[in-house]
């Protein structure tokens, strides 16, 4: 049941993909397109800060890219 | 990544064009950039960390450029030079201070296709008494015209753990990452991201200096080795949005929620404001805080030796919370002002963070009945200095 729901959703998805009427127009996108709304507007300042957390918490992932070691002893 | 337009580009382009073609260009360009390669950018950035008797800096420099029309190539180098007294080194290791260096430098390649970007990318890092390589794997798509971001990687690590004084000592250790993610434009001033991520570990998991201690008489504790369990499996599930103000002006959010199989549970809130002023600066500040219960093997006192199949005393495994508050400056110079490049910033970020350990105890006082220390709490202080140009 579950693998014919899933198998049903996907052909959905598959085809309204190819159909589906963008509900915020492309000329309606220049704030989003503004660089203050960037999720990774600096990437390597990003990166430092999720080292210093990784290295001193118990959680880790769902952050984005860090290096790996700790250098934290 | 998520759908995007370059906006000095199309600024640039309208003013010599009449008004009625102003939504022309600006769908013309996102249409053309809905799958994009990142920027080409270099970044050079000092970091210092100091906090809880340890300090941190280093240099870190990050530059990425394209190869042709489909290809992005960047590379990073960055370097922890670390000095420490912290609570672990006088406790374990009897020392009042301890030196080491760690250089990372990583490599990636990412492929444009159509909508979708593929990456791949290779990191090394090496301490004196530890090595790791990691490879990765990515793979991201736009979809649902445009307004939606899907994407998914995959990283290997493998690591080698020495232990300085002890020639002999030779360990590894394997951790595998699974990511899937999702970006998506809710409405014209806000987009949301979704993030999942399952990571596996495998060998050597623990520090091998790090010891824990045990009741010895009732006034005095004695020291022996950890002992972790040889894997761990972690699950991380992360919500984000920014929501751009009527002012030109952004606010951003932050929860995420993380379980191991450790019994680790954290939470982690952050709250976030950017607001540009006077053409050519952005200030932004933000507030972060964060807790965790401890591991199922954590005590900070033993009742005695090998009380445990498995035992730890690492504050990082402890019940604790945290909160940061932070500040960041940026003054972006103009084009006409740095010539050959498009545009080039110089950014000052600092964040203060506090640590409140609910079951760390100061061991180091040693005028206390041993369980009955105080609670262990420090601040630290982060700066940040960098450049960055656009070419």
């Amino acid at each position: 049941m579950l693998y014919k729901f899933s198998f049903s959703l996907l052909v959905f998805l598959s085809l309204s993909a190819c159909s589906l009427e963008p509900w915020v127009k492309p000329y309606e996108r220049a704030n989003l397109a503004d660089p203050i709304m960037s999720f990774s507007q600096d990437p390597l300042s990003q990166g430092y800060m999720h080292h210093v957390y990784q290295a001193r918490e118990g959680a880790r992932g769902a952050e984005g890219g860090s290096g790996g070691g700790c250098g934290c002893n | 990544m998520v759908p995007k337009v370059v906006p000095e580009a199309v600024v640039v382009v309208t003013k010599a064009l009449h008004l009625y073609l102003v939504p022309l260009i600006i769908l013309f360009s996102i249409s053309s950039n809905a799958a994009v390669l990142p920027e080409e950018r270099a970044d050079a950035l000092y970091h210092s960390y100091s906090g809880g008797g340890i300090d941190i800096t280093g240099p870190a420099v990050l530059v990425r450029t394209n190869a042709g029309d489909s290809v992005s190539l960047s590379a990073k180098h960055y370097v922890d030079t670390i000095s420490s007294a912290s609570i672990d080194v006088e406790v374990i290791l009897g020392a009042s201070t301890y030196e080491e260096e760690r250089v990372e430098n990583s490599f990636s390649i990412d492929f444009l296709n159509e909508k979708t970007l593929m990456s791949l990318g290779y990191t090394n890092s090496k301490e004196n008494d530890f090595i790791a390589d990691t490879i990765s794997f990515g793979i991201s798509q736009d979809v649902f015209g445009d307004l939606t971001t899907v994407s998914m990687g995959y990283a290997h690590g493998s690591n080698k753990v020495g232990k300085t004084g002890d020639p002999l000592f030779s360990e590894i250790s394997q951790s595998d990452n699974f990511n899937l993610s999702l970006a998506q434009v809710i409405t014209k001033n806000l987009i949301m991201s979704a993030a999942f991520d399952v990571t596996t570990d495998s060998g050597f998991l623990n520090n091998p200096y790090r010891k824990v201690r045990y009741i010895d008489t009732p006034t005095t504790f004695l020291l022996e080795n950890e002992v972790y369990p040889k894997t761990r499996t972690s699950n991380a599930l992360a919500v984000r949005g920014r929501y751009f103000l009527p002012y030109r002006a952004a606010l951003h959010a932050e929860f995420r929620r993380f379980t191991d199989s450790w019994g680790i549970a954290g939470n982690n809130i952050e709250l976030g404001y950017t607001h540009p002023f006077a053409k050519n600066w952005t200030i932004e500040t933000h507030f972060r805080t964060y807790a965790q219960s401890k591991a199922n093997f954590y005590s900070d006192l033993f009742p005695y030796s090998n009380a445990q199949n498995f035992m730890a005393r690492d504050k990082e495994l402890s019940t604790f919370n945290n909160s940061t508050i932070g500040f960041g400056v940026s003054y972006e110079f103009a084009k006409s002002e740095v010539g050959f490049i498009d545009k080039a910033s110089v950014n000052f970020k600092f964040d203060h963070i506090q640590f409140n350990y609910e079951d760390f105890r100061d061991a180091r006082l040693t005028s206390y009945t041993p369980g009955t220390e105080p609670l262990y709490k420090f601040s630290a202080n982060i700066m940040q200095l960098f450049v960055s140009v656009w070419f």
